[in-house]
């Protein structure tokens, strides 16, 4: 067994590929970030992520998967879910070592995984899209803030530049510290440093409409409820509790 | 703005557009255009109330006024209730304020009618005209189509809306006479016919200049009452077939009927909603549309009433054993999709995955198809499979032994096993 130690990023991950096809390795476990010199025993290599090296693999996988294939892949890995490269790699691996395209080869375990991965990534986008709740500030920009389960932010910037292109907005993953910003023109990507936020200023930085509309909102979501079809098991389905804090009309 | 008063009505009129069901945003192909605000191609449900409902558009009725004594109608007329009115601006207001918030997908206005049928039918197409031409919103708009309005204002209408929609109300004219004497089935239909046939034309000049305007892209729909009056489900579903092939309706809604009003030629006001039933008529809606399925195969004269305690699926599959088990390494898509506890994106992902190797009970498993009630359906590439030559009530029954019905506690009446 050998130990892949990389950094992270979906270059990195392909150069990680690179070695194992060049060093000939069968066993393998990949790891995100720094090598901790501890574990004296193992084979460890460490990974360093080489432009080159990652898009020729980058340049083998688009002959064998779709473009929409690499996206899926693309976005499993940008994901960050715990412990998944492994079966990322082991998908990589099967595309490779198969003559044809496998994308829909559900049979396979790493595919299957991958398509499950997928689907929880997309359905956090789509959450996240439907939830995002943007307040808007004395200077017109539209704030919001949001905790994903997965690292979706990336994925957001098409919808929502298409969607609101002539207003200013930020939507900032306060979990992973980091959001998105648009000017009108581009999104960026910004970090904001809330240490030196001080809270007693975050309410008068709102615009004035803003309690009024929130209120609206809040009177909206009673005023259509029915309650003789009271149903707080699909209501929870739909809209689990740890949505609840960004969300206007439940908080 | 005079903060309290918008609130009141809103509050009124949100209320009172609460039992008009339908909710799609999907379905249009409106873009953002001149970088301006929103733009209709998702179908986004933005937040679901506490009865489990999506939330999708600012739903509400420009006024509760209304000429009209139905009785199955909060609004009618000798009801005792509050009446409010919007201005067109208001509702412009309200609307790209929630939209720009991320509320909302944009705006489903309908309205009691006041005065006459024009003049209501103007109101709502001069709220969707500023909305378009004024603030460049290319949000969602769904109009209620006001039976009886000039062809001028439907046509106007179309320019400005996605989704048109009028409310059938009751699934049969002799339903309809009951409890609102006042209107005439016709004139709904008549509307629908000259809709469908707008949006047909306009379809084909769009083929053949691109910019010619779209006419309402997200087509119509409509809405019948459940349980108000004794129609059959086969009465119903057999209307629901009829609209969507004459019609070329996008959906048909079936509102379960919540008892707001004390009249005699209703049910009592302790009466509980049928959920169950309308769930299972949305269910049987999704065969017909999705899953190929025939209304007849579905509801027919030897059986008018669809199952409360299983789906309509299972009740076909278990009326009909002779066409099973289906291999489903063999099998073609359109059997696959009629097996009890395959969907449609399974179904799909079977006969891809299938071309790679024989599938398995685990690799169904994976695939996420509830094997528990597949399984006496089904033969795949596993020795294990159901030999015993069941009865469809045995199957019921043990499907229903291991399946917790979320309508178990609600459920009415008695399962008859035995």
């Amino acid at each position: 067994m050998t130990t892949l130690i990389y950094d992270g990023t979906f270059e990195g991950l392909l150069t990680a590929v690179f070695e194992i096809y060049e060093h000939r390795l069968t066993h393998v476990r990949m790891q995100k970030g720094e090598w901790h010199n501890t574990a004296l025993f193992e084979n460890v290599i460490k990974v360093v992520t080489d432009d080159n090296r990652a898009s020729r693999v980058l340049k083998g996988i688009k002959q064998k998967l779709s473009a929409q294939g690499l996206q899926r892949l693309y976005a499993a890995h940008m994901a960050e879910m715990e412990g998944e490269d492994d079966n990322l790699i082991g998908y990589i691996r099967y595309v490779f070592d198969s003559p044809k395209n496998i994308e829909e080869d559900y049979g396979n375990k790493y595919v299957m995984r991958v398509s499950e991965i997928v689907r929880m990534v997309r359905r956090e986008k789509h959450r996240m899209e439907a939830f995002i709740r943007f307040q808007e500030l004395k200077d017109k920009t539209f704030y919001s803030a949001i905790e994903p389960d997965y690292n979706v932010l990336p994925l957001l910037i098409r919808h929502f530049r298409n969607r609101y292109a002539d207003q200013k907005w930020i939507i900032y993953d306060v979990r992973r510290n980091y959001g998105l910003y648009y000017d009108m023109n581009e999104t960026q990507f910004i970090s904001l440093d809330f240490a030196t936020v001080n809270p007693g200023n975050v309410i008068s930085a709102y615009n004035d409409d803003e309690a009024v509309y929130q209120d609206l909102w809040r009177n909206y979501f009673t005023s259509v409820n029915i309650p003789a079809r009271k149903n707080t098991k699909l209501h929870l389905r739909h809209v689990p509790k740890r949505y609840w804090k960004h969300l206007t009309e439940k908080i | 703005m005079n903060v309290d008063r918008i609130t009141e009505k809103l509050n009124i009129l949100a209320d009172a557009a609460k039992y008009d069901v339908s909710c799609a945003s999907s379905g249009s192909k409106r873009e953002n255009k001149n970088k301006g605000l929103g733009n209709a191609s998702n179908g986004i449900c933005h937040t679901y109330t506490e009865d489990g409902r999506c939330v999708s558009l600012l739903k509400i009725l420009f006024t509760n006024v209304c000429i009209y004594d139905c009785a199955y109608c909060v609004s009618r007329k000798s009801n005792d209730i509050k009446r409010a009115a919007f201005t067109v601006q208001e509702v412009v207001d309200l609307t790209i304020n929630f939209y720009r918030r991320n509320y909302i997908e944009g705006l489903f206005l309908s309205s009691g009618i006041f005065k006459d049928a024009d003049y209501t039918m103007e109101r709502l197409v001069q709220v969707a005209k500023k909305l378009r031409l004024e603030h460049n919103f290319n949000g969602y708009i769904h109009l209620k189509s006001i039976p009886g309005a000039s062809d001028e204002l439907m046509r106007e209408a179309g320019l400005y809306a996605d989704r048109l929609s009028i409310n059938l109300e009751m699934p049969t004219e002799e339903g309809l006479k009951l409890l609102a004497p006042e209107k005439n089935r016709q004139d709904m239909i008549d509307p629908m016919g000259f809709l469908k046939n707008e949006i047909i034309l306009r379809t084909e000049e769009k083929k053949l200049f691109k910019k010619a305007p779209m006419f309402a892209p997200a087509g119509q729909s409509t809405q019948v009452i459940i349980g108000a009056t004794p129609e059959t489900d086969q009465q119903i579903l057999q209307m629901s077939d009829q609209f969507y092939r004459d019609f070329k309706l996008k959906r048909v809604y079936y509102s379960g009927y919540v008892p707001v009003l004390s009249d005699n030629r209703l049910p009592a006001l302790n009466t509980a909603v049928p959920m169950v039933r309308e769930n299972r008529l949305y269910q049987a809606d999704w065969l017909m549309r999705f899953y190929h399925f025939k209304v007849n195969e579905i509801v027919n004269q030897d059986n008018p009433l669809l199952d409360l305690d299983i789906d309509p699926k299972l009740s076909w599959a278990l009326r009909n054993l002779q066409e099973f088990p289906i291999d489903i390494n063999k099998a073609d898509l359109r059997m696959i999709l009629r097996v009890p506890g395959i969907g449609v994106q399974s179904a799909q992902k079977i006969v891809a995955a299938r071309q790679f190797r024989k599938l398995n009970w685990d690799h169904l498993k994976n695939l996420g198809i509830a094997v528990n009630r597949a399984r006496y359906f089904i033969t795949c590439n596993s020795p294990q499979h159901e030999r015993r030559d069941l009865t469809g009530t045995a199957i019921k029954q043990y499907i229903l032994a291991e399946s917790q019905s979320k309508y178990i506690k609600n459920s009415t009446t008695q399962l008859n096993l035995f």
